[in-house]
């Protein structure tokens, strides 16, 4: 057990210098700014006299290593800079959008699960048959459809053609209030709020994006699930557990599935990489308010210190989720941190 | 561990494949054709996905000259017009032909997801090759450099890149390009350290050949099997990256045709019932996305018939 906490330790610590190379790679974008950063920073109204004084204030008029440090403590103390286009910090405009983001990613990502995992381990279990057919079709299709183009299609044939979803336009249509503000997830406030009606309204206009966010991170989990099944189904130990008469549904969860949901976990960290991204299209298609619809606003007008606090934001975040899928390795196996190291 | 497991038996085929080779290299040949015609019979998708690759590379060379209208030419008397004989894929808000834009945009989308796959297998496979033969150093901080670009959100990332360099279709290449290095630079890393001592390496040290030329001659060649799946998988996904990265406004500007762009113009009319001007040119992607990766898989089956899945 204590080798195990220290492993988890020693997880976290790696993940120090990777955030350090993300917050470099991120100071270099933001000195590469085509032409000079000063007079993007002071915005489209400047005179020389102010730019000179942006210049300053972003302390552009020193070295670049001594502007280095003084990025990293702006960054400690959270500061993003300003936004040029509202006049808000970054960070706060970050933080006042992060969740609805993150309501939208996580419910997709909990649909694509329920759904490709129970695919993959059927379709392993039954190879050749029809749903092995429908998870291969799935899976093929899956990784091809544009996300910006599967959620048009969703649209015009959910809100055109049938009419059963509300108007595309956010997070809860305008007759509804926003419930009130706890965790900043709708679902979530509008049930501690108890307030039903709201609850289904955020519902309604949560499903179509999440599934179209579902459809696209679909594919990579059905297809690992399935090879991971189809591998631990033919290895020696399932054999032994056939031959030793255990039953087949305890050899196909206790023992198959078990080992076979490491190599589903690792894929997790991609999916979540695509995820993040695909995130960024899908609001813009949704009108969705969240950090990706900003960011794409941020990039039209060339809002340049809030697309680069959304890039370090985002990085941050996947770095995150993945020391998070990492730990949650420890506790599936039981192996994890004690062989190798 | 399962890219060391997967590069070693592709050495074990690889070794097979030459085990095979002296005895009869004519015979050899006539077997990889072989080989090449049960796969295709085996797998007739990869055959289709050949010949709609076909078709795609005859539309980016010859699609402006064949389409029936001019891509820009709006017409004020024909505007949002339903698909029909006249206009197969209908017309948009400016009365242009949806069909020849979507042709036309064939070449603009392949020329971008083709030069910055290039670009990327150039230089991932320039670092990749310096950092797997010579180790040490050089290895680890190239690794240390692949991981922190992977920590980005990929995509995410190329939005960065793209507003750091300017909102321009040159920049967008150069940004998916810098997204694609790490898994090119990866794969010929290892493909390039489990031979770096391997027989025939050492020979061909010791009959006095310099290091560069071992590099680039004896041991990069092992490695191209599996970097050509890698490039057809990777130009699906470039394709996606761009589209979907001028879909938000980058790179490309309107009016010039290109899927992405078409889509995000379409998606405007989606709500009123105007289907086909988002419906073509998303089609069209999916079907390049999907020629691509089918060809990938295809290619795999060929290459290395062990990893089918």
């Amino acid at each position: 057990m204590a080798v195990r906490g220290t492993s988890v330790l020693t997880r976290i610590a790696q993940a120090i210098p990777v955030l350090f190379g993300v917050i470099v790679i991120s100071f270099v974008l933001t000195r590469a700014l085509p032409g000079d950063p000063a007079v993007q920073f002071a915005g489209i109204m400047a005179t020389p006299e102010t730019i000179e004084e942006t210049r300053a204030k972003l302390g552009l008029d020193k070295p670049l290593p001594e502007q280095f440090v003084v990025y990293l403590g702006q960054l400690f103390q959270g500061d993003l800079g300003q936004s040029v286009s509202t006049g808000r910090p970054v960070l706060t405009e970050l933080a006042s959008r992060l969740p609805a983001s993150l309501e939208l990613t996580l419910s997709a990502l909990l649909l694509s699960c329920l759904v490709a995992v129970p695919l993959g381990v059927l379709a392993a279990t039954r190879p050749g048959s029809w749903i092995d057919q429908i998870c291969r079709l799935l899976v093929t299709m899956g990784v091809s459809l544009p996300t910006f183009f599967t959620g048009v299609m969703l649209i015009y044939i959910f809100y055109y053609l049938l009419g059963v979803s509300p108007s595309p336009l956010g997070r809860l249509d305008f007759i509804y209030l926003d419930p009130p503000h706890v965790t900043g997830f709708f679902l979530i406030d509008a049930a501690l709020d108890g307030d039903w009606e709201t609850w289904f309204g955020a519902l309604k206009q949560l499903i179509l994006p999440a599934v179209t966010l579902a459809l696209f991170t679909l594919a990579p989990i059905a297809r690992m699930t399935r090879a991971a099944m189809l591998s631990a189904l033919s290895s020696d130990y399932i054999r032994t557990a056939r031959a030793a008469g255990l039953g087949s549904g305890r050899i196909l969860y206790g023992y198959a599935f078990r080992n076979a949901l490491l190599p589903v976990v690792t894929t997790l960290g991609m999916v979540f990489s695509f995820v993040l991204g695909a995130n960024v299209l899908v609001e813009k298609v949704f009108a969705w308010p969240g950090i990706g619809s900003y960011a794409v606003e941020a990039l039209i007008v060339s809002d340049y210190a809030a697309v680069q606090g959304f890039v370090l934001a985002m990085a941050f975040l996947f770095v995150f989720l993945n020391l998070v899928i990492d730990l949650a390795y420890s506790l599936i196996d039981p192996r994890f941190g004690t062989s190798g190291k | 561990m399962n890219k060391i497991v997967s590069s070693a038996s592709d050495a074990a085929s690889v070794q097979v494949a030459t085990a095979n080779g002296p005895v009869t290299p004519a015979k050899s040949k006539s077997g990889a054709f072989a080989h090449l015609i049960y796969v295709l019979r085996e797998n007739p998708v990869t055959g289709i996905a050949f010949a709609m690759f076909g078709i795609l590379i005859f539309a980016a060379i010859f699609g402006p000259m064949i389409v029936p209208y001019d891509p820009l030419a709006t017409d004020a008397s024909s505007v949002l017009q339903p698909p029909s004989f006249a206009h197969w894929f209908g017309t948009d808000n400016l009365g242009r032909d949806v069909f020849s834009r979507v042709v036309v945009a064939t070449r603009l989308d392949l020329v971008i997801s083709v030069a910055a796959v290039a670009l990327s297998f150039v230089i991932g496979s320039f670092l990749g090759a310096v950092a797997g033969y010579r180790g040490g150093w050089t290895d680890i901080t190239l690794n240390r450099v692949l991981d922190t670009i992977m920590a980005f959100p990929l995509f995410v990332l190329a939005m960065g890149v793209v507003a750091a360099l300017g909102n321009s279709v040159a920049n967008i290449i150069y940004a998916t390009a810098i997204i694609n290095i790490p898994f090119y630079a990866r794969l010929v890393r290892a493909e390039v350290n489990i031979r770096r001592n391997a027989g025939f390496t050492l020979a061909a040290k010791l009959s006095g050949n310099s290091d560069a030329r071992i590099l680039a001659f004896h041991i990069f060649p092992n490695a191209l099997p599996p970097m050509m799946v890698q490039v057809s998988l990777n130009l699906g996904w470039a394709i996606l990256n761009a589209a979907g990265l001028s879909f938000i406004g980058l790179g490309v500007r309107p009016p010039t045709p290109e899927w992405g762009i078409m889509v995000a113009e379409g998606a405007n009319f989606i709500v009123s019932g105007e289907w086909w001007l988002a419906l073509f040119p998303g089609l069209s992607l999916m079907i390049a996305v999907l020629t691509f990766n089918l060809m990938g898989d295809g290619l795999r089956d060929i290459v290395d018939p062990r990893r089918r899945t």
